[in-house]
Formats: C-alpha cells, sequence, structure tokens
C-alpha cells in the first residue's frame, strides 16, 4: 500500500504521519499546491495548522490546488484520512459531515483518551477487534464535533460513528462523544485523536497502528478484487 | 462598495466565547447582561456586491454552524 500525506503550509504532524505510514507501507510526501497524487492508494490529511487556519480551522486550506485532486479521488472510492486539522480540513470540503467547533474549555488540550470503536465495518477501523478500546492522544483546540440533531441520529443509525471517547473521556464537548466519522461511502474518515502518535510503545501505546493497518488490509483487497 | 459581514454562531450551538464574556463582565460591576454571543466581523471593499453572499456560503461563514448578515457601510 503507498500513502500520500498531503503538506500544506502550517502543517505540523506531517513528518509523524509519513513516518507511521512507513511503518505499514510506503508513503510519500504531497504538496498542497500541486495537483498531483502520485498514485498513492490512500491520502492522508494530516495534522497542524493549515494556512495558519486563519478564519476557521481548515476553511482556507480546502481551497488548496490539490484538494480537488483528493475530491476526485474520494468520489471514486479512494481512502482519505483526516486527523485533527485533516478532520476539519474534509469538514469544511464538504467531504465528511458536521463541524469542529473551539474546546467547550477554549483551552488547548493534550492528553492521552481512550476511544471505543463503534465499528469494525470500515476500511479505517477493520483491523480492530469488536468493542475494541484505543488508547491514543489528542491534541487540539477545535474538536468539539457539531452536526444538527437530525443529522447525528443519520450517523448513527448508518454506522458511520466509528469512534466515540470512551465515557467519561469526551474532552472538547463533542455532541454524543463522537471522536471519528466517516462519510456514507465509508471511504473519508476524520478523527480528531491522533493515530499517527500512537504508532512506537516508546509513547506508551501502538493502538494508532491499528487505524493504517486497517486502511492497508482495504488496499489489498482491492489490489486483489 | 464597502461591506460589513457580521458572522455568528447559530441559535442553539453552544458558544463558550459568549458565555465567558458573560460571566467576566458582572465580575467588573456590569450586572444585568445576558445572551452574550461573540461573533466575527469582516470588512471588505468589493467591486460586485451581488457576489458577497456566495463569499459568505462558501469562505466567509461556515452555514452549518454559523449565520451571516451583510451590512453596506459607508465608504
Amino acid at each position: 500500500v503507498k500513502f500520500g500525506v498531503v503538506r500544506f503550509p502550517g502543517s505540523c504532524d506531517d513528518v509523524d504521519a509519513l513516518q507511521a505510514a512507513l511503518r505499514i507501507g510506503d508513503a510519500v510526501m504531497l504538496w498542497h499546491a500541486e495537483r498531483d497524487l502520485k498514485g498513492v492508494d490512500a491520502v492522508i490529511i494530516p495534522g497542524g495548522f493549515s494556512y495558519g487556519d486563519y478564519l476557521r480551522a481548515g476553511a482556507i486550506a480546502r481551497f488548496a490546488p490539490v484538494m480537488g485532486e483528493v475530491a476526485e479521488f474520494a468520489r471514486e472510492g479512494g481512502l482519505v484520512l483526516g486527523i485533527c486539522n485533516g478532520f476539519q480540513v474534509l469538514c469544511e470540503a464538504h467531504l465528511l459531515p458536521g463541524a469542529l467547533l473551539p474546546n467547550v474549555s477554549l483551552k488547548f488540550l493534550f492528553r492521552q483518551v481512550s476511544l471505543d470503536v463503534m465499528s469494525v465495518d470500515s476500511p479505517f477501523t477493520r483491523a480492530c477487534e469488536p468493542g475494541a478500546r484505543l488508547s491514543i492522544p489528542v491534541k487540539h483546540m477545535s474538536g468539539r464535533f457539531y452536526a444538527p440533531e437530525e443529522q447525528l441520529d443519520a450517523l448513527e443509525a448508518s454506522g458511520q460513528v466509528l469512534l466515540r471517547y470512551a465515557r467519561g473521556e469526551n474532552p472538547n464537548g463533542s455532541l454524543r462523544d463522537i471522536a471519528g466519522v466517516c462519510n456514507e461511502g465509508r471511504n473519508v474518515f476524520g478523527l480528531m485523536p491522533h493515530p499517527e502518535h500512537a504508532v512506537d510503545g516508546l509513547s506508551g501505546s501502538v493502538d494508532g497502528l491499528r487505524i493504517f493497518e486497517s486502511m492497508r488490509a482495504h488496499a489489498d483487497d482491492r489490489v486483489l478484487a | 462598495m464597502r461591506a460589513r459581514v457580521l458572522v455568528r454562531p447559530k441559535a442553539g450551538i453552544l458558544d463558550p466565547q459568549g458565555q465567558a464574556v458573560e460571566r467576566a463582565l458582572p465580575a467588573l460591576g456590569f450586572t444585568g447582561v445576558r445572551n452574550v454571543h461573540v461573533g466575527r466581523l469582516i470588512e471588505l471593499d468589493v467591486e460586485d456586491p451581488q457576489r458577497l453572499p456566495e463569499m459568505c456560503e462558501r469562505l466567509l461563514s461556515n452555514p452549518l454552524i454559523e449565520d451571516y448578515q451583510i451590512i453596506e457601510a459607508p465608504e
């Protein structure tokens, strides 16, 4: 599997995302100003502060030249993973439902959280045990997931909520403890926690690898199919 | 045209910034203040004001979470 990590001006977790992906497969960096995905099997929009996060987190990055290619890639069923700022960018780009609002505490958060895997029926969670709990860090200012009530009902009914903060561990006021959602086609996934920061025992947890392993398994299936 | 665009959080969405300001005012002796909300003011000169709503929908606001209001400002 070949991952591509999009680098915007202001991205800061791009190298960690690349290194995490390299543990699982091949990985290359993609430049925001180029309309070229270099033939990758999966795109990662990493964390950081793309274009300074001016106006709203992700609001300007969604118009970067590379994002047109990412949208086309997603329409064709390609895997797109948005982490933290990447999640915000994908919501602003309408590739994912909802929006990420400032944390209720108005504080920047940086802590390890427990996440409940709500569905393993997705290319991003299929390597998890059903009902698994993952330990992965969050670090963000605007991570409060919001969508109108009826949309939240629909997301839950269709199993698009893939990750929830464990009971009592919702760090930011996200509605219904939502930590990660996918699109209807289940090929675009965004989450606020950082799986790329939980891939080495030295940092206390390797649970983040499950996400990348899931994507590899999906890509391998597609090659065989 | 000189325009002002006011962007505010949609009614019903939790606005912790507004709440923080509302809590801070009584500490300064300003009592009797309620329903504080914090939004954003964007000022701009535009050649074609007809395009302002589209600018608001696509970039200046996120219509899922924010309402916008366009005000013509004196030059």
